[in-house]
């Protein structure tokens, strides 16, 4: 199924030729109307002309999250006040946010996205899809609406939260499809189970899409058996229009990233150098389709990597996998570099772990796991407890090299999220 | 051999806990016959002989604790010296393992039973169908009611 098949299944030449117009295209537009970029291509001594091949990207500057904050809230605007319809801004844990601007065009396209990605997925005009993102200044839920009423299904502004009325609205309206965070998903699923409800019988739910946070292959698997749907990667940030930068199809192996509207790479986060495809690294985007914020080499801190070889779908844009991490959320334990995503993935994997964990730093060499039980497997048994505690240990000790204190909790200790959810205390850094 | 079953809580091992849990039972009118903590460096399961099992289960679970039950052995101890000795070398020579045991007094001290969590009950209990071992019951005079 598709939205644009010409585009979606476009040669790898004919793309890459489409690529290097755009390019030029936005390489200009940013020189002559942004005057962080003029400065920095004097600085670098380079000009819009000398950007002739694809390759030539490298030539380019970074651009960073700390650029957007620097520039905010008008810095890094292309067009006019006038032109502009929509603002969205991403917020930091830290400091001002960034401001994302987008004309009529930019909203129209970044729509167009979305809707190429539900259609890839199956989606046709009978389905009834509930959004579950928060609405606002947070690109997730508004791009994902508009892109779903492109296509033109019924959409359910829902939000996220009130778990009990999202239950009410999915049986009222026989919701097909949900837009959900993966913490959310684990939250609703363990209310339906309290609830007594059997997510077959008393719903008509085929299949979701999970994104704005980074979770693992186990707890796709876990969502999709309790609920009985497909789920689907979906990748976005504020920066590059939300949600539709990049989404599964329906083999369901990596994220096909729309290369018609940005130039992806993958870097050494500590170099800046450029990895061939297949390596693990920091994934850099330039959008190529954008008037209101054309953005060069914009540094996402997401880990991921390309995934060589074609996809059998059809569809010639190249996957990345899903996220493995962000650079500001790796930790450092014993000097070893880890990621919260490779311990979820080690607990998703043990059928008496229940959803909820927390990963707590001591010290520089101590960091312990917290992880409720599953309240239906405990038998009473003090060595079943303490053999489980070991089992964790040891798979985690074997999976980030690095042996973690382990403790069991009660089920409903740890505080239950409804968006994106904490899971690291870093007692370090207080 | 009537039925016994223990009660058993899983908590963390912290200030409160017991409190929290013996409250429930408070409430709901249970009374808690024999306890014991058995604590493995973080958390405990507490385990109780209480007179309303079922009942008191099913209001822990529902105020959110993680509960088990399962069947124990409920030996008499003779009140003399040699009494744990008798019981104890009879377990051992039908090789049924202890997993747990503590100790359950009724009526002023006027008789003690010995609580057995062993790995498999209907085994030990058709190991021990035919000794002259007298176990809890609740028909008997006493104070306790059903269990």
């Amino acid at each position: 199924m598709f939205r644009q098949k010409d585009i979606e299944m476009i040669s790898r030449r004919a793309l890459e030729e489409l690529q290097m117009k755009r390019l030029k295209q936005t390489v200009r537009q940013a020189y002559k109307n942004i005057p962080f970029y003029k400065e920095y291509f004097s600085k670098l001594h380079i000009q819009p002309k000398d950007i002739a091949s694809l390759k030539d990207i490298r030539k380019l500057p970074f651009t960073t999250r700390e650029d957007l904050r620097e520039y905010y809230p008008f810095g890094m605007l292309a067009v006019t006040k006038e032109q502009v319809v929509r603002l969205h801004t991403s917020s930091g844990t830290t400091g001002k946010p960034k401001a994302i601007f987008f004309t009529k065009k930019d909203v129209d396209r970044a729509a167009e996205l979305i809707a190429r990605c539900l259609i890839m997925t199956g989606v046709a005009k009978d389905d009834v899809l509930q959004n579950m993102m928060t609405y606002g200044l947070f690109t997730g839920a508004l791009v994902m609406h508009y892109g779903a009423e492109k296509v033109g299904v019924l959409v359910i502004p829902a939000g996220p939260g009130n778990t009990k009325r999202q239950i009410a609205l999915m049986q009222d309206f026989k919701t097909t499809t949900l837009h959900i965070t993966p913490s959310y998903a684990l939250y609703l699923a363990s209310v339906m189970q309290n609830e007594g409800l059997d997510p077959q019988k008393n719903f008509t739910l085929r299949r979701a899409y999970l994104g704005s946070e980074p979770y693992s292959e186990e707890t796709r698997k876990k969502i999709e058996k309790f609920f009985h749907i497909d789920v689907y990667n979906s990748y976005g940030l504020s920066e590059m229009n939300g949600p539709g930068v990049a989404f599964e199809c329906r083999e369901k192996n990596g994220m096909h990233l729309w290369e018609d509207n940005f130039i992806m790479e993958i870097i050494d986060p500590d170099t800046g150098e450029t990895k061939p495809d297949g390596e693990k690294g920091e994934l850099v985007l330039t959008t190529l389709y954008r008037e209101a914020m054309p953005i060069l080499r914009y540094r996402t801190s997401d880990i991921t990597r390309i995934l060589p070889g074609k996809c059998k779908c059809g569809r010639t844009h190249r996957r990345i996998s899903r996220i493995i991490g962000r650079t500001d959320d790796m930790i450092i334990v014993r000097g070893v570099n880890i990621f919260p995503q490779q311990i979820e993935r080690v607990l998703m994997g043990i059928k008496a772990v229940a959803q909820n964990y927390q990963i707590v730093l001591e010290s520089y060499d101590q960091m312990t796991v917290r992880v409720e039980i599953v309240k239906e497997l405990f038998d009473g048994k003090v060595d079943h407890l303490v053999n489980l505690r070991n089992e964790i240990t040891e798979k985690i000790r074997s999976e980030i090299l690095v042996r973690p204190k382990v403790e069991l909790l009660e089920p409903g200790t740890l505080p239950v999220s409804e968006g994106k959810s904490i899971r690291v205390i870093d007692k370090r850094t207080l | 051999m009537e039925q016994l079953k223990q009660l058993s809580i899983f908590s963390e091992n912290r200030p409160g806990r017991l409190t929290k849990i013996t409250k429930g039972l408070t409430e709901e009118g249970v009374h808690i016959l024999a306890i014991n903590i058995a604590s493995s460096d973080g958390f405990g399961v507490i385990r109780f002989i209480v007179d309303k099992c079922e009942l008191a289960a099913q209001k822990l679970r529902q105020k959110g604790f993680t509960v088990s039950l399962n069947e124990v052995l409920a030996i008499e101890l003779v009140d003399r010296p040699g009494g744990l000795f008798e019981v104890s070398e009879l377990l051992s020579k039908k090789k049924i393992n202890i997993e747990n045991a503590y100790v359950l007094i009724l009526g002023s001290r006027k008789k003690a039973f010995l609580i057995v969590d062993v790995n498999d009950i209907e085994k030990a209990k058709k190991l021990l169908k035919h000794e002259n071992l007298r176990f809890f019951t609740a028909k008997k005079k006493g104070k306790s009611k059903t269990v």
